[in-house]
């Protein structure tokens, strides 16, 4: 996911939040994890907004995309330029209305802003884990996250929702705890990556591993990888975008010149752009914990885990209604991906609502303004608590 | 929505449906009879319509429903996982009616169909004295931009139903005013004077 949020137009906001943090998994009670592997301490980062009803019936969480984190709306101080990456949706009389209902976001499992991951420090050694970090799986930062539902006493999910690795982990929540999700929504994803997905993953990878300052994971005390790390945020951004966008964003314009110079600058808008997307990604994510979830990505295969190849029985313990929403220039996680989710749902017999916002672009349009998507988020979510 | 502001032909359909059933609409548009029943009736609903604007319409007022082609939509529901599957005006832009029908008889109990009836006195007429291709109220478009392809009159689907083999259990000839909101039934010559005809199907 981009960030976009550089300001609110609306003016509306939820106001000051505060990042608070949840640690469970003390040694010797590890958290197993599921290649095996176990790991603890872990801590959760996460963000609450709005007010949790006395029949705790008006929970919803939300799930962030690869380079998210907890921070979804409002502001940590009054002067910060930015609010949190979802705060058009997540606000007062928003599609998600803080008025209405108690919403969490909880940093994944592996991140690097302010969860455990591959940049903590491992208790065992005193030094930051690099690739020492056990392998974490879409079904890991699920499990972190309802260690941190339980910690705050919630046994009942009104709507769980997400976009991109974020409605993986909706996904994998509906499956996991059936009972407990009520709805769900997964917006622009996908129930397992595609070659097309795989690939562009492998290739960020390699780009930071290629970089002589990776050395092995371990670069913590010394010089970061940045052009690595920066190359892997370009590639991601390709992939988000669509050729209409990129067309109507950049086209063949070029950057502060009027004629073609005939060198490897950044040339064209467009290079530039990439350039500065990847420069401004490196001062604030770690490279090792993109090598993680990008890998835990590529794992995520629900029919695969849950459905020994039918994607219909990985579906078929689900009780939650959904609200599937997918983007016609989407071509990471394309319609049919969304189509397909549906149908195994349908199979079940499965409240699922469908619809495929048309939308120029590409896969990142489920983080910019759009009436449409608040409209269907708002109408479902009236509809899921009435019907609790 | 008040009962009075469902369109005439969608107030019959709604009163041959039972409380509490499961309901399909087929091509569903807005979601107003769904919205009725489900308000109403305390129908579980699930729509299926093409047009994205539709299909927000739909979820906004709190409907279940699905972005995409009946025909293949209908395909992935279990055999018997309704009661009724409805079908409102929207048959005569069906390309192949028949496997749309085998369908809702294969996903439901019983079915309902209604559509505008090619046999009306203006749509006869209307080809009698113009000698050009009828252009009425309830088919509004030219022959080069009607979306609908089959039309077909109330006695048509009479005999579609031996041949594709239904039954039908109830019917109901109708002539709507000017809105569609008010309207009355038709017993003499249905087929000559009825503007819309309504049938509920069960399987033979």
């Amino acid at each position: 996911m981009s960030e976009y949020t550089d300001s609110n137009p609306s003016g509306v906001s939820v106001g000051i939040v505060k990042k608070r943090f949840f640690t469970f998994a003390e040694p010797p009670d590890k958290m197993k994890l599921e290649s095996q592997a176990s790991i603890g301490p872990v801590t959760i980062a996460y963000e609450t907004c709005g007010t949790l009803n006395p029949e705790k019936s008006n929970v919803i969480l939300v799930l962030h995309a690869l380079s998210g984190d907890s921070h979804m709306a409002g502001y940590y101080a009054p002067k910060d330029a930015k609010p949190g990456w979802w705060d058009i949706m997540v606000g007062p009389g928003k599609g998600i209305d803080t008025d209405k209902y108690f919403v969490i976001c909880s940093n994944i499992i592996g991140s690097c802003a302010g969860s455990t991951g591959p940049s903590s420090i491992n208790p065992e050694t005193n030094k930051e884990y690099g690739t020492l970090f056990p392998h974490i799986t879409i079904g890991d930062m699920v499990e972190a996250q309802k260690a941190l539902i339980d910690h705050l006493e919630i046994d009942s999910i009104l709507s769980v929702i997400g976009g991109s690795v974020g409605g993986m982990q909706v996904l994998e929540w509906c499956i996991r705890y059936p009972e407990m999700v009520k709805s769900a929504i997964p917006l622009a994803t996908t129930t397992r990556h595609s070659a097309l997905a795989i690939a562009f993953n492998e290739v960020a990878r390699q780009a930071i591993m290629a970089d002589p300052n990776w050395n092995e994971g371990h670069y913590y005390a010394s010089k970061k990888p940045g052009m690595g790390l920066a190359i892997a945020r370009m590639i991601g951004h390709i992939t988000y975008l669509s050729d209409e966008s990129m067309r109507l964003k950049f086209g063949r314009k070029l950057q502060n010149r009027s004629a073609l110079s005939f060198e490897f600058g950044a040339e064209f808008q467009v290079e530039s752009y990439l350039q500065y997307q990847g420069n401004k990604f490196i001062e604030r994510f770690d490279a090792n914990s993109f090598l993680y979830i990008t890998k835990a990505s590529d794992y995520f295969d629900l029919a695969g885990q849950y459905g020994s190849g039918s994607l219909v029985k990985a579906f078929s313990k689900c009780k939650s209604k959904f609200l599937v929403v997918s983007y016609t220039s989407d071509w990471l996680y394309p319609t049919y991906q969304s189509k397909e989710m549906v149908k195994a749902m349908k199979k079940n017999d499965l409240d699922v609502s469908f619809c495929e916002i048309d939308a120029q672009w590409g896969h990142d349009a489920f983080l910019l303004p759009s009436e449409r998507l608040d409209d269907l988020i708002r109408g479902f979510l009236r509809r899921a608590s009435n019907e609790i | 929505m008040k009962s009075d502001q469902l369109r005439y032909d969608l107030k019959i359909i709604a009163s041959w449906i039972k409380p509490e059933s499961k309901v399909l609409g087929l091509g569903c548009g807005e979601g107003d009879l769904l919205f009725w029943l489900k308000n109403k009736k305390n129908v579980r609903e699930r729509g299926i319509e093409i047009e994205e604007s539709k299909v927000v319409k739909c979820i906004e007022k709190g409907i279940s429903v699905l972005q995409g082609d009946i025909n293949e939509e209908i395909n992935d529901y279990p055999d018997n996982a309704f009661d009724y599957a409805i079908c409102s005006q929207t048959l005569q832009q069906v390309y192949e009616p028949s496997n749309l029908i085998h369908s809702m008889m294969r996903v439901a109990k019983m079915g309902v169909v209604s559509f505008p009836n090619f046999g009306h006195f203006n749509v006869r007429m209307h080809l009698a004295f113009t000698g050009r291709a009828p252009v009425t109220k309830e088919l509004p478009y030219s022959w080069h931009d009607t979306p609908n392809i089959r039309v077909l009159s109330l006695n048509d689907f009479q005999k579609f139903s031996d041949q594709v083999g239904f039954k039908i259990l109830k019917r109901a000839a109708i002539n709507t005013k000017n809105t569609n909101r008010q309207g009355k039934m038709v017993t003499f010559l249905p087929n000559l004077f009825a503007t819309y005809g309504i049938f509920l199907i069960g399987k033979e």
